[in-house]
């Protein structure tokens, strides 16, 4: 439809109107000078076709309308048009010969722009040539830093303190493949992706336990303050990892080293764990299995010594010893076919001094409010190998369980020594000295704040191969909860400084990536241009979600920080479960034998939503995708519920004086090849690519924000079309 | 009065030897086959000593010496116990839980009359 031009209707009127008074003017005039009979004479002749005078009146008007409305396109409308293609010349890069259309002045100033585009490209291409050259020396550096992540063997990922992935290596993109559920949709990006949240992979409690310890050695000037666990993955993957701080390059200054991010280390040890549980299975039948049988054997050759042995005792102890030694060659045997090489800790613990290990404890069950915990008496000395973060949680689960069993709100903390082990007690006073009161919780799993652990207080110890109990204390009125944990040799303090000022740092973290960036602002006050942007597409069986039409592919890229991130990318056909019109598929091309095989729109759907995350919902007419994603809501329990912005409302926003907002126009606009026009990916990735163009122009109108945008697309008309 | 000795132990292999043992030593013996049954055996009969090895089904020796030392009416009863597993923080527990003494298996018969022998007599 085309837009009714108010300038014309205007223009119309105003003519009309003089018209009608400068023919008024006449009449009066001519009117005043006739006499009686002249005037009769006039009546008699003009009463009659007053409505003949009218009716051309009007036809003239008609007429002035049409030429008006040429005269606005000839000469108001193209130079509108031709300005609107100049600003988007102005604001892009883009390289673009504009049509000249309307006046001959017109024609001409295009051809002056042309002409000027020209020239900036020029001297553009010549700049670009001396910028290359400066650059060309950094691109080393960078595929230097490249080439070395390449060749680790571990899987390295960058976050900033934020918790948003700025760098990660191939091998840490195979893993997470590896670990992606479920396997059959999705490839692994959802989980790990430039500005993606780390807390996708891990536990954000875990993460951040790992974090304060590595601060609080930070600030005690420890030579090497990095962390390590062991984690389980959603689908039961095994990781070892180790955190080490990105410390900010210090400027000659004394004061300690601030933390601006964190590298993650990890190494899948799911196979090696396996292989070393049966190992420990092996050992310990070995050894406690056979002390056990050497014990019944000793005992029972003690006996058989004796010489007043009756005769169905001395065959019921020869039987004992048979079977005794069969079982023990059995065991052998066992223990031939698998390769023990040795007995290690297969769960990572880690060196801690013990009096931090207290201090954590305390504020851990003061964190909780229900229980106040203080510290009692603690052995400065001592260093203990602990896996701390199962540790603190069995810990303030005791404490919890003290303050519901016993209604004690006081706890005290010790730390001592004993023999090879550290002694770790948790005490309080029973109320009116309840000796009697007992508490199995060995077995108990670990529950915090409603939140249940897969983990028993038993697991916990095993995991230090330390032991755990409950008891009264014989003299004073104490009941104590103790553990028992490997002791660790002291660590050397180093002073920090002298570590620092040595030249070791590499130079390639001179990129600007550890800025933080979570801004505390809402949403609708976030820059356009900061923000992390899932561009999709769909193609489907026809027009109508609502009507039975299904998805049968979706296409989706990443913008994050501005940049298209073309290794990150969604691209799945989808099985419809029915068929595939015959008129449709010249449209997108799928033929449906490529959709047999492929996962239903109910395993598709979760898996994209965890690849859009928490990001920004892109497309072009965005109202058809999303109706086509919110009708599969109730079906597949996924919710969208981001925000989403409109490529086609945004660029009516930038360009209202263009007659199509189509895909094809715009990208011709902005001189944007599509590749695969009509694949979901294809069209996905161009959408994206208008859409940074669209930041650009957006913000020379002052529309910076998410809220500002929304509310100027809004207004358009295309925001009220409804699917 | 002779003195009653409990076995509790789930290895039969074993029993034969330590019954047909204390027996001969000139004591009363019972046997207990898992964890439950020596419990209820020590509240009915109450032993003068009982030899309690650790992993049995049912009730561990932990869990069955917690129970007789949470009953002051089994004060006297004395608890020997057997452990194969030898590990340093098993034995700090048993004897934090209340055990007068444990034995490491294997050990020689010999040493187990001696030891059995002293604590009766210490009693």
């Amino acid at each position: 439809m085309r837009r009714f031009d108010w300038r014309v209707a205007i223009g119309v009127a105003i003519i009309g109107i003089i018209c009608l008074l400068w023919l008024l003017a006449t009449g009066i005039l001519i009117w005043s000078t006739l006499d009686g009979a002249g005037r009769d004479a006039v009546a008699a002749t003009l009463g009659p076709s007053i409505e003949l005078l009218i009716l051309m009146w009007a036809i003239s008007l008609g007429a002035v309308g049409i030429a008006l409305r040429w005269l606005v396109a000839y000469f108001m409308t193209a130079p509108a048009r031709l300005a609107e293609d100049a600003q988007v010349l102005l604001g892009t890069d883009v390289k673009r010969q504009l049509q000249p259309s309307g006046s001959i002045e017109n024609r001409s100033l295009t051809e002056l722009i042309n002409q000027l585009v020209q020239q900036r490209e020029t001297l553009r291409e010549e700049m670009d040539a001396l910028v290359q050259e400066a650059a060309h020396n950094t691109e080393l550096e960078k595929n230097r830093l490249a080439a070395l992540m390449s060749e680790l063997s571990k899987s390295v990922v960058v976050c900033n303190l934020d918790g948003r992935i700025l760098l990660y290596n191939n091998r840490a993109r195979r893993q997470f493949q590896r670990l992606s559920h479920p396997p059959k949709v999705t490839t692994g990006v959802e989980l790990l992706g430039l500005g993606r949240s780390i807390y996708g992979l891990f536990d954000r409690k875990l993460l951040t336990h790992a974090l304060d310890n590595i601060q609080h050695r930070l600030q005690g000037n420890v030579t090497s303050p990095s962390a390590q666990f062991v984690t389980t993955t959603q689908s039961g993957q095994l990781l070892r990892v180790q955190m080490a701080p990105v410390r900010a390059v210090q400027h000659e200054t004394k004061e300690s080293a601030q933390m601006t991010g964190f590298v993650l280390l990890t190494e899948n040890i799911t196979d090696e764990f396996e292989a070393l549980s049966q190992q420990d299975h092996v050992l310990n039948t070995l050894t406690e299995g056979s002390r056990a049988a050497i014990a019944n054997m000793q005992a029972a050759l003690d006996v058989l010594e004796y010489p007043d042995l009756q005769a169905d005792m001395q065959a019921s102890l020869l039987r004992v010893l048979r079977e005794e030694t069969q079982g023990l060659g059995e065991r052998i045997h066992e223990l031939k076919s698998t390769t023990v090489n040795g007995f290690m800790s297969h769960w990572s613990l880690e060196d801690m001094q013990g009096a931090d290990l207290v201090e954590a404890v305390i504020n851990r069950i003061n964190a909780r409010e229900e229980v106040t915990a203080t510290k009692s008496s603690v052995d400065t000395s001592i260093w203990l190998k602990v896996e701390s973060f199962t540790l603190l949680e069995a810990i303030t689960y005791l404490a919890e369980l003290i303050y519901q069993q016993c209604h004690v709100n006081m706890v005290q903390v010790r730390l001592g020594i004993i023999e090879n082990h550290g002694q770790l007690d948790l005490c309080w006073t029973p109320k009116n000295n309840e000796k009697d009161i007992r508490l199995h919780c060995e077995k108990d799993s670990i529950r915090l704040g409603g939140e249940m652990s897969s983990l028993t207080i038993q697991d916990v110890v095993e995991r230090h191969d330390g032991a755990f109990w409950f008891e009264h204390e014989t003299d004073g009125h104490q009941a104590l909860f103790r553990f028992l944990l490997p002791l660790a040799k002291p660590q050397e303090y180093q002073q920090l400084s002298a570590l620092v000022n040595e030249k070791s740092r590499p130079e390639f973290y001179d990129f600007d990536l550890f800025q933080a960036s979570e801004h505390a602002r809402s949403l609708e006050d976030c820059k356009l241009s900061e923000l992390s942007y899932t561009v999709f597409d769909t193609e489907t069986t026809g027009l109508n979600p609502a009507d039975g039409d299904e998805i049968i592919q979706v296409g989706a890229i990443r913008i994050v920080n501005g940049k298209l991130l073309q290794q990150e990318r969604f691209d799945q056909l989808v099985d419809p479960k029915r068929t595939i019109p015959a008129a449709s598929i010249p449209i997108h091309g799928i033929q449906p034998e490529m959709v047999q095989g492929q996962p239903v729109i109910a395993e598709v759907l979760p898996a994209f939503h965890a690849f859009v995350g928490d990001t920004v919902l892109v497309a072009h007419n965005a109202a058809f995708d999303m109706r086509c994603l919110q009708v599969k809501e109730t079906e597949t329990g996924v919710v969208f519920d981001q925000p989403v912005l409109d490529t086609l409302l945004l660029s009516a926003v930038v360009h209202p004086n263009q007659e199509s907002h189509g895909l094809d126009a715009i990208a011709e606009r902005f001189n944007i090849n599509i590749h695969g026009r009509h694949t979901a990916l294809g069209d996905a990735m161009a959408t994206a690519q208008v859409f940074l163009h669209l930041i650009h122009l957006l913000d020379e109108q002052g529309i910076q924000t998410m809220g500002q945008a929304r509310a100027a697309a809004q207004n358009t008309y295309y925001a009220r079309l409804k699917y | 009065m002779r003195k009653t000795i409990l076995i509790a132990d789930d290895e039969k292999n074993i029993l034969i030897s330590l019954e047909f043992l204390m027996k001969r030593e000139g004591y009363l013996v019972m046997v207990a086959h898992d964890g439950q049954e020596a419990i209820d055996v020590i509240s009915k009969e109450h032993p003068d000593l009982v030899l309690l090895d650790v992993m049995m089904p049912k009730k561990t020796g932990f869990d069955v010496c917690q129970e007789v030392r949470a009953n002051p009416d089994l004060k006297d009863t004395l608890i020997l116990m057997l452990t194969a597993k030898g590990r340093d923080t098993d034995i700090a527990k048993g004897l934090a839980l209340g055990v007068n003494g444990y034995i490491i298996k294997p050990f020689s018969t010999r040493e187990l009359a001696q030891k059995v022998r002293d604590m009766l007599e210490q009693a």
